[in-house]
């Protein structure tokens, strides 16, 4: 075996293995997140399919499968179609440089080929130099499949949806993008294995201690970046129907469904490797390297999610207005503050 | 390999962009133009510059192309209007235009390198190396101010009464 198939190979099996862990999440989340706002408004929620309504996900999906495809006769179909898949694809490539665990060394147990054995893997599809700012770009492109899908269904409400959405998740860009310079500062690189590997050590060294406006800041544009409550004004059911996916039925309201819980799992990986330590387990008598660093990363991750969903439970939707008002004259000044703070402490403080 | 997506990425861009000028739906322009934009960034990434790529992406598909479909959608301009004036003056100025174009592509091809760069690598830190230099920080800081400038500007003129 070459070392470039070989190279081949392992990254092919980690795209699968993410992916397929990812989309698994995401059914997880539709159960998790339905029961969860349930018990927070006192209802049951789904618990008839299987034990405690676990299968209900494969039971939507089965559902969902089986309805009828419909295009809407004055849709622009092409573009129609290509909405659902921009948003899906745009949300998997933004996991592609998201570390999901430190190094890992293989065991070399008898059965496995020679190059497997003992190799170091990174629990990372890819390490670009410029990680940060390629999620940046790939999160800028997905707000053209919301865009699209609102302009194509020729509906007003899918189109005033779409409209809303990129006049908000471009504001918000903005305030998220600033709320990572402060960390990017502090690590001296755009790598996110460097910027989690600067706060190895304990949770006194995470990022969210001397970043914490700006893990605020994040955690804010971040929830109106997936548009979910208070900020999910693009699908706001009580003015706009669905917004942007109101024509979008069976399969293609999945995919977009999937795109979003997608984002929001990828928002939440993103903000504990950034802020919250990554793969470290905070004290430093608990083991952090390999697999445990993964477990690390998936219980910071899910208690972010948690957030989102509690979040959804407990507040109401913001007003336009407010929203608008938000982003550009809290967030962005907070943000702006924090930078210009963390450059004076790097400048003369740290010496 | 490199040949391979050199060519197809710029036959791409290419196309794309005849797609955006010869479409009549500014929708489709825009997206066209988008197409332009990110096919160009893999370009960028290929000769060694995935962080002019990437900002390319982040600058110009992620933020100036948003603000232009946000501007489409909302005036819900549905088709360029012929103008009446598409006469034989306009046409000949095209067609001028378009062969001095020509001419310095022709010129530019003679002398290009035809070489692959190799073993070049513009990282953020290179780039802002040379951007932060004192050759161009003057400069560099000039045109922040210009387009800050602009900016006011855009805002007095949209805005009477602040």
């Amino acid at each position: 075996m070459t070392p470039l198939l070989a190279e081949l190979v392992i990254a092919v099996a980690k795209i699968l293995v993410i992916i397929g862990v990812l989309l698994g999440l995401f059914s997880g989340m539709t159960y998790l997140e339905r029961r969860f706002l349930a018990f927070m408004q006192f209802r049951l929620g789904p618990n008839r399919t299987g034990p405690w309504g676990l299968f209900q996900p494969i039971a939507d999906g089965i559902k969902l499968f089986f309805k009828e495809e419909y295009v809407p006769e004055a849709a622009n179909r092409w573009a129609f179609l290509a909405a659902p898949i921009l948003s899906i694809s745009t949300a998997l490539m933004a996991i592609a440089v998201i570390p999901y665990g430190g190094p890992l060394t293989l065991p070399s147990w008898g059965f496995m080929p020679e190059w497997l054995a003992g190799r170091q893997v990174s629990l990372q599809i890819a390490d670009l130099d410029i990680g940060l700012l390629y999620i940046f770009a790939i999160s800028s492109l997905g707000v053209y499949g919301i865009v699209l899908a609102g302009w194509s269904s020729n509906n007003k409400y899918s189109l005033i949806g779409g409209l809303r959405s990129s006049a908000q998740m471009f504001s918000y860009e903005l305030s998220l993008g600033l709320s990572w310079v402060g960390v990017i500062m502090l690590a001296g690189s755009f790598k996110i294995q460097t910027i989690v590997e600067s706060q190895m050590g304990g949770f006194w060294n995470w990022n969210v201690g001397p970043q914490f406006v700006a893990f605020m800041v994040y955690f804010v544009a971040a929830t109106a970046e997936v548009s979910r409550i208070p900020f999910d004004l693009p699908e706001g059911e009580a003015e706009l129907v669905a917004g942007f996916h109101t024509e979008y039925s069976s399969m293609k309201f999945a995919l977009i469904q999937m795109s979003e819980y997608v984002n929001m799992i990828t928002v939440a990986v993103l903000a504990t490797n950034m802020f919250l330590g990554g793969w470290d387990s905070g004290l430093p008598f608990l083991p952090s390297q390999g697999l445990y660093g993964v477990v690390w990363v998936g219980m910071k991750a899910f208690a972010i999610l948690f957030v989102f969903i509690w979040l959804r439970g407990t507040l109401p939707r913001f007003r336009y207005d407010q929203l608008m008002d938000v982003g550009w004259k809290v967030l962005i000044p907070l943000a702006v503050l924090n930078i210009l703070g963390t450059s004076a402490w790097i400048a003369f403080g740290s010496k | 390999m490199d040949a391979i997506v050199f060519y197809g990425f710029s036959a791409l861009t290419l196309l794309a962009a005849l797609v955006m000028v010869t479409q009549r739906s500014p929708t489709y322009s825009a997206f066209a133009f988008i197409v332009v934009l990110c096919s160009l960034s893999v370009v960028y990434g290929m000769l060694g510059s995935p962080f002019i790529a990437v900002l390319q992406i982040v600058v110009y598909a992620g933020a100036i192309m948003v603000l232009f479909l946000f501007v489409i959608m909302l005036l819900n301009v549905r088709e360029e209007a012929r103008s009446a004036r598409d006469g034989w003056v306009l046409k000949g100025v095209a067609i001028a235009l378009v062969a001095a174009f020509a001419l310095q592509m022709a010129s530019v091809l003679m002398r290009a390198r035809t070489q692959f760069p190799r073993d070049f690598e513009a990282t953020a830190a290179r780039v802002a190396e040379v951007l932060f230099s004192l050759r161009f920080l003057y400069v560099f800081e000039a045109t922040s101010i210009l387009i800050l400038a602009a900016l006011v500007g855009a805002v007095v003129l949209a805005k009477k009464d602040l």
